[in-house]
Order: C-alpha cells, then structure tokens, then sequence
C-alpha cells in the first residue's frame, strides 16, 4: 500500500493506471460478453460481416443500417442470436407487410445466411444464443418428465396457445399460433427470446431441463392417434357445430326419407 | 313454373275417434298376449294405443330423434357408471397414457382416462354418450322451433308446451352435470364459470356458493354431489316428464298439417300398429346407428389432452358444450358493469347476461303461448297445424328470437371466429355488442316480409291460377301466359286457414257501470292485438275467385297481358 500511494503521483501512473483500466475491462468484457464473442475470430468476424451485407439488403429499411430501429421497426440490439435464427427460419422476417403481427411463412434464406445475420445482430449486444440440440432435445427424458412438461405447457403457456397447442386469439387481431409442426429449435428459442405478444421465459423462470420437457410434451401429444377426426382440434365450439350438421342435419334427411315413404303392403 | 304448394300424402284417412277400427295386428301375439291380458288388461291398453295413428312429417320424427337420443344416453350412461368414481380425492397417475404418468389428479378424472384407455370399448361408449348428449339437447331444440313455427303449442296443448320447457331447461342441466364429471381442465373452468354466475347472484350468492360447493371452489364434494344430480336427480325427473309428455301427446292427438280430407276433428296417417310402429322402430334402429358412428369416428371431449383440472392453469378456446355457448357468449361481450351499494358488491356484468338471460328465455318460452292467446283473442282448439306463413308476427318473432340467440352464441366463439376467420377480437366483441339488439329487428322485418309475399303469392294462386310456363302470341302480336287452375287439394290447403281479425277494444263494465262477467277487452291489448295482424293479407273469399276465375276464362284477357 506504502508502495502505491508513493507512486501515486508519479509522471506514469495516469497513463499506467488508463491502460490497467483498459485491460480489466477487456478482459471482463471477453468474460462476460456471449460464446458468439468470446472466439472472435477471423472466421466470426467474417460472418459478422457478411451478416452486416446481408442485413443492410434485407433488413436495414425498417431496422436501420446497424440494427439500431426505425419508426418501421424496433432495435434489435441485445435480441440475440436466437432472435434472429426464430424470426427468419420461422419466416416471420422479413417483414412482408405492417399488420398486427408478422405472420409465420416461408422462409427463403439459406442457414448460413440466418447464422450469418444472427453473428452480426448477436455483436450489436449480448443476448441469448442460439441452442445447440442436446439443450432443447437432450433425449434422455423419461415418461414422468414429459408428463411433467405437459403440467408446465398448461401452466404456462396454454392459455394463450390452447390445451394442445391449438393456437388462441389475443386481443387487437393478435394471436398465439398453432404450435404444431413447430421445429423444437424454434419452440426454445420462442420461450427464450418472447416474441411480440409472447412473454420472454428466461433460464430463471423455466430452466433448460424443464425446457426440454415442454418441448417433447408437444412432440409426444401431437404424435398421439386420435379416436376419429379431431374437427379442427377447437373443443366445443366444432362439436357443437359438427353435432348439429351431422347429427340433427343427418337425421333430418333420414327423416325426410322415411315419412315420404309410404306403406306399400297395405 | 312455379311450384305447386306441397299438399300431403296419398295415406289412409283414419278416423281416430271412430271406435270400431279392429286393433287386428294384436291376434298375433295370441300366446303372451292372453296371458299379459288376463293378468293386466294389455287389450284394452293396446288396443287403445294402436289404434292411434300418427300423420307423416319429417318434421314430427323430430321428437322421436329426441327420445332416442334420451334411450341412447340411458343405455351409454349405466355401462360409464360401472366404472366411474365420482370422487375429487387426489391420487398420483399410474395407468396407461404415458402423457399423464406421475401427475397428482383427481380420482374422479382418473377413472375417466381409465375407461378410455383401460376399459374394452370404453372411449366408445364415452364418445357416444357425449354425441348423444349433443345430439339430444339439438334435436330437443329443432324439436321445440318446428313446435313454436306451426303453433302446435297452441289450446288444447299448453300444457304440454310447458313440460317440453320444463325437459329442455332440465336437459341443460343434466347436460351440464355430466361434462363437469370427469374434473378435466376445460370442464373444471366450466364449473369455474358456474362458480362466477352463482356468486353473482345478490347479496346470497357467496353463501349459496358455500352450500353448493361444500365450501370455497373447488372444494372436496363438488363432483360426488354433481354425480348424484346427473344421474339420479335429473334423469328420475326426466323420464317422469316424458312419461308426461307422451301421454299428454296421445291423450290430445298428434296434429297434422293442413290438406285435403284433414280437418281439426280428425287425424290422417298412418295406424301406429304396425306401419307407424315399424317405421319408428326402424327410426331407433337409424338413431343410434347414426350415434355409434359419430362415437367410432369423431373426437369428442379429448379429456386427456385437456389435463387434470387445476385452478391455476387455463387454456385458450376454453368454451362449454354448444347449448350454454349463448350464456358464455353473453357474458363475454358483457360492458364491464358492476356497483358497490352498502358494503356489498353487485357484479351485473356477471348477473345480467349469466342468470338474467337463462331466466329470461326460459320465462318468455313459458308465457309465449298465453301471451299469444291473449292478443289473438283466440280460444278455439286448434288441431290443424299452422303453415309458419299464415301467422307472420309469430314466425317473425321466432326467427327474430333465433338471431338474438345466434349472435349470443356467436360472441360464445369469438376467439375462434377470430384465429380461424383472422378478425380481431375487439372488433367481434364491439360488433356483437350491437348486434344483438339490431339483428333480431332485421330478421323480424324481413322474415315479416316474406311471410306476406308467401301470402300474396298463395292469393295469387288462389285467384288465377298456377303459370303454365306458356307463353301464347295472339294475333295481334300480343304475348300472354295461359294459367292453369289450381287442383282443389291445393285450394283447399292454401285457402284452409282462419282469417283472424283483431280484437277491439270493449269497456269492461256494461251501460249501467256494472262490470262484465268477461271483463272488457284494454285499449293496450287491442292495440298489440292490432300489431300482431297488421299487413296480413286477406285470403280471397269466395266470391272473389269465383270472379276471377270467369275473368280467367276469356282466353283474350288484355287485363292480364298487360299485367304480366
Ligand atoms: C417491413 C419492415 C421489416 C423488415 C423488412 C424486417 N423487420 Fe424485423 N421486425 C419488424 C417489426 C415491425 C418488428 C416487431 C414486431 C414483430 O416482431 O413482428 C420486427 C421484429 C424483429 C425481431 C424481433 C425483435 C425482438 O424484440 O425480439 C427480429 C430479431 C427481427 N425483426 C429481425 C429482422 C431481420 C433479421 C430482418 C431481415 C431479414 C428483418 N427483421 C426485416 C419489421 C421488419
Ligand atoms: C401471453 C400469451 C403467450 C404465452 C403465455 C405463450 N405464448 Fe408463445 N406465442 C405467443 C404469441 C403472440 C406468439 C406469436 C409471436 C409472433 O408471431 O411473433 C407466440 C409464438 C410462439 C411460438 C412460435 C410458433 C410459430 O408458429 O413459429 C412458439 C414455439 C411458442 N410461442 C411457444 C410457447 C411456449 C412453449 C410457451 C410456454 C412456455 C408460450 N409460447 C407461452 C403468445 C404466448
Ligand atoms: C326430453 C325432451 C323431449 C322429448 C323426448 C319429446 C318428445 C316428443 C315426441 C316424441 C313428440 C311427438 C312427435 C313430434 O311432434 O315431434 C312430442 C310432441 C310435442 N312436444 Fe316434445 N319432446 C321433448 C321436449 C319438448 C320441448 C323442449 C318442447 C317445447 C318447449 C316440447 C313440446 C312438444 C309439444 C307441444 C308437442 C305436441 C306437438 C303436436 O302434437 O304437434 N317437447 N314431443
């Protein structure tokens, strides 16, 4: 201590002291900062370049030339990687038209450019990463996992994407879609990046095991047979439906059949 | 061409009241027969029985889809009784849908997964007994508009109009019952629902939830006490108003529709031995046919996908079985409403759409045929049915009731209307709110209207004739249609009905000021009586046609050929 504060005024501590500054907070920036980051490459840097080209083509009109938002669209610093793998595989973005919500349709990127775009929107900010598989399908999951994912779908999500994941209306002509046919990639990155309406469900609220276990419940349930045709998987509203046409509408004809037939052995 | 108004059937007239028809189907069942006679007097019972005869309709084998259904959903529901268990005791899933393993779960829910997964045929007989319940509420409610639209629940049958209100009113309450059972997530939210519209209820609905649910909701005795009600309680007093209804049926005589050689002392069909018998016995047959079909090849009620019910968790689409739709569509496009008087919390946006409106439906059906009586003025027995065109306020106001309940129930699916047709939610809910107030006048006015060309066009055809479709070019160059005349089948069955005229207003105490034994007629109910026949259309009297028709046979008839 003696020793410091003697050189304290020395002629080369300010210079000393900015470069030590520097280098812990590069250092805890390389900590700290994601994967993506940490091998900065040439190979990533790479990436991120051409993921900025890419960008600037496909995207820089509504969220600006370095992701930075327009009245057109929000920033996208700090989405993430997995932002972007879930809004452009899922071909949400680009954005075809404004409405109330971008609509899920095909995606005409190659994976390479979706990695490449994610690389660049992933260096603007940290945010979360895209999975590697063994995390949202480590397949080691037995039946009482599942089964307890399926409590955790209807706990936290099927209130806005029905039972088994039917889809469900949200107010002001929004929606939470169908979640069948839904890539388990895009099921974790949904939970983990909460797209528009969708709320963002962190590793802290629903760690990655549990995760995983909603992700296989929805495989499971929407691999199971059903005892006939399910009506569109709406419940009651086309049973109801289903029972009238068929049943009462059936019926009627039969019975228009039957009193138009007279007794002809009489 | 225009088409010629239906007139009805070829089959034997019957005199029912004539009592020497021989009863001779019965000398075949000599054997039992005697012996059942001997000990019961079956002949006199039976040959009282068939000798009714019933008119053809397809329209009246709608309350036989109804009996049907009932005899399905008994037979269904005693083998779901074998194993069900009606209790909310709390177990940890063992059985065999992997999907469920190791879930804390309600017994009651339980047993449910093990008859559709455990059970031999059990998630069939399940599936039926759910489609029959459908099936029965739906053709109980087609049953009861073919009623209302051909003023069959006119004098003398009344009475027996309210017992068909008492059954459907009870038959929402048995439907209800039976879908709470299994305790799954969507029927628990039902329950939820119930919940809400009990506790809503004035000042007493917190204690009456209390009693009902054993304590605060869920409770611990819901589903034994539901199972009690769904099957004992209901189906004991169902069974006991059909046996009503049926009787009362035979008792008054089926009606018929109006034609030639059917008159309101008689009734034309077939005897219900042996023709009517076979064909309703067949029917059964094609009922339940049609029902185990629906069971072996439609999901209903999927409870497994629902999960154990809950009360944390809720899912999208959550909607009650079609016939409570209206009450939940209700209660969903329902302003925000609710006061706080003396300490005490009034939730009208609860109360109103939720009790009010199942009271007031099932009020206004009640009275609906003494109101009518009433206006009309009318206290003659009717036995000939009405064509719903020649009493155009009552099927105005019919259809107008339909709409009203179609836009309720429309708003009970507007998150579906809304993800299947992509509209917003707000926007069916704001357009529902108003719709139910303007589409019932709409539907009213123009059905009004059709009604009245239908009787025009009837007039038209009483007076001129049908179009033969044949254009003739006279020798000046002029271009008529030949008419032909009308059978005197359709004559008479166009021109059957009864003219009504609205009753006057009459003061209710005679010149001295000493009041009638009748009571006078108000000035109010000669004014409604006013409203209810305004714009009907006269039917032609006799000597108009008979004016006509020789106006008709000039083959020249300049007047015509100008007019068409
Ligand atoms: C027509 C305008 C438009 C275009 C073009 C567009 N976006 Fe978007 N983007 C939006 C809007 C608006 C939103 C916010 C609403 C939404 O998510 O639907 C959004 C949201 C996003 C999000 C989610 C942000 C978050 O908070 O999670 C990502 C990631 C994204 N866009 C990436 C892209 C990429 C990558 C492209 C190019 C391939 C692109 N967008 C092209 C308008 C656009
Ligand atoms: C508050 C309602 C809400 C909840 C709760 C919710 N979601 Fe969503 N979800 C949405 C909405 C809205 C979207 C559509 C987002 C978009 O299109 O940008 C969505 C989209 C998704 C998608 C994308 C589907 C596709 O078509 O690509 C998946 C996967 C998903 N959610 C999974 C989940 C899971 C798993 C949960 C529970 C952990 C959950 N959601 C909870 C509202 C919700
Ligand atoms: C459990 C429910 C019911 C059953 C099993 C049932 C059964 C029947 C049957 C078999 C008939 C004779 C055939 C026909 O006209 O269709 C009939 C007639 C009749 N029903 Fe029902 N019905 C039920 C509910 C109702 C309801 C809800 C109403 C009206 C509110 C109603 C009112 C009548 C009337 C007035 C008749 C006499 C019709 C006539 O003679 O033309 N019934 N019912």
């Amino acid at each position: 201590m003696r020793f410091l504060s003697s050189r304290r005024r020395s002629r080369a501590a300010k210079p000393l002291l900015l470069a030590f500054a520097l280098f812990v907070t590069g250092a805890l920036y390389a900590g700290f900062a994601p994967a993506t980051q940490v091998s900065a490459d040439a190979g990533t840097s790479a990436l991120v370049a051409e993921g900025k080209a890419l960008f600037q083509v496909s995207c820089s009109s509504c969220h600006g030339l370095n992701g930075e938002g327009t009245t057109q669209g929000p920033s996208l610093v700090g989405v993430g990687a997995a932002a972007v793998d879930f809004q452009v595989a899922t071909g949400r973005m680009p954005m075809a038209h404004p409405g109330a919500q971008a609509p899920r349709k095909q995606n005409t990127f190659t994976e390479h450019e979706i990695a490449a775009m994610a690389a660049f929107v992933a260096a603007l900010g940290p945010g979360p990463a895209i999975p590697e598989p063994p995390v949202y399908a480590p397949g080691n999951l037995d039946e009482r996992a599942i089964a307890r994912g399926g409590e955790l779908f209807r706990t936290n999500c099927s209130a806005c994407h029905n039972f088994e994941g039917g889809g469900g209306a949200l107010p002001n002509g929004k929606y939470a879609p169908s979640l069948r046919g839904v890539e388990p990639i895009h099921i974790y990155e949904a939970m983990r990046t909460g797209p528009q309406q969708m709320p963002v469900f962190s590793a802290g609220a629903i760690p990655d095991a549990e995760a995983a276990a909603i992700i296989a419940y929805l495989e499971e349930l929407h691999a199971q047979p059903s005892p006939g045709f399910t009506l569109g998987g709406l419940g009651p509203v086309s049973e109801g439906f289903f029972g009238w046409i068929i049943g009462v509408g059936g019926l009627c004809l039969i019975a228009t059949w039957i009193a138009s037939r007279g007794a002809r052995a009489r | 061409m225009a088409k010629p108004a239906k007139i009805t059937s070829s089959s034997p007239v019957l005199e029912t009241r004539r009592p020497d028809v021989e009863a001779d189907g019965l000398a075949r069942f000599a054997g039992v027969g005697s012996f059942l006679d001997d000990r019961v007097g079956l002949a006199k019972i039976a040959r009282f029985g068939l000798r009714k005869v019933f008119p053809d309709h397809w329209s009246f084998l709608l309350g036989e889809i109804v009996l049907y259904s009932f005899i399905v959903l008994l037979i269904t529901g005693v083998f779901l009784t074998i194993w069900f268990r009606p209790s909310m005791m709390e177990l940890e899933y063992e059985g065999t849908y992997q999907l469920m393993r190791g879930l804390p779960m309600s017994e009651a829910y339980a047993s449910t997964l093990a008859i559709s997964f455990d059970v031999r045929g059990g998630l069939l007989v399940r599936q039926i007994h759910h489609w029959a319940a459908i099936l029965f509420i739906a053709a109980m409610t087609a049953h009861m508009l073919r009623v209302f639209f051909t003023g069959a629940f006119r004098k003398p049958r009344e009475l027996n109009w309210l017992v068909g209100v008492g059954l459907l009113s009870l038959s929402l309450i048995a439907g209800f019952s039976g879908y709470s059972l299994p305790d799954d997530l969507l029927s628990g939210t039902g329950l939820r629902f119930v919940d809400g519209l009990i506790r809503s209820i004035p000042i007493v609905g917190t204690w009456l939830e209390f009693f009902i649910f054993n304590g605060e909701f869920p409770g611990d005795a819901l589903i034994a006490r539901l199972y009690m009600v769904h099957i004992l309680l209901v189906p004991g007093i169902l069974l006991a108003l059909i046996g009503a209804h049926l009787t009362m049926l035979v008792y008054h005589k089926h009606t018929q529709f109006p034609g030639p050689g059917r008159t309101e002392s008689n009734v034309v069909g077939y005897p219900l031995f042996p023709v009517y018998m076979a064909k309703a016995g067949g029917f059964f047959f094609v009922v339940f046919g049609v029902l185990i079909l629906m069971g072996a090849t439609m999901q209903i009620n999927p409870v497994w996908a629902y999960g154990p019910y809950n009360p944390a968790q809720v899912t999208a689409g959550s909607q009650p079985d079609w016939y409570m739709g209206w009450v939940e569509g209700a209660i969903r496009i329902m302003p925000n409403w609710e006061s706080h008087i003396l300490g005490t919390t009034w939730s009208w946006n609860v109360f109103l759409p939720g009790v009010g409106l199942m009271g007031l439906l099932f009020t206004a059906l009640g009275v609906y045929p003494f109101v009518e009586a009433w206006i009309t003025g009318d206290k003659s027995e009717h036995h000939l049915l009405d064509r719903p065109r020649n009493a155009p306020t009552r099927t105005a106001l019919g259809v107008a009731g339909m709409t009203c309940y179609g836009m309720f129930w429309l708003a009970g699916g507007n998150d579906i209307l809304a993800t299947q047709f992509h509209l917003s939610l707000n926007a069916i809910t704001y357009f529902m709110r108003v719709a139910v107030f303007v589409a019932p006048v709409i539907a009213f006015i123009v059905t009004k209207r059709i009604c009245l060309a239908l009787q025009r066009s009837d007039r038209e055809r009483l007076l001129h004739g049908s179009e033969s479709g044949i254009i003739e070019r006279s020798p000046e160059g002029r271009y008529s249609e030949a008419h032909v005349p009308i059978s005197h089948g359709e004559a008479w069955t166009l021109s059957q009905h009864k003219q009504y005229s609205p009753v006057e207003a009459t003061p209710g105490v005679d010149a001295n000021g000493v009041p009638l034994p009748g009571g006078g007629v108000s000035r109010r109910r000669a004014l409604w009586s006013r409203r209810f026949f305004r714009h009907d259309i006269p039917k032609p009297t006799r000597a108009e046609i008979e004016e006509a028709h020789s106006h008709d046979s000039h083959a020249d008839d300049d007047v015509k050929a100008l007019e068409h």
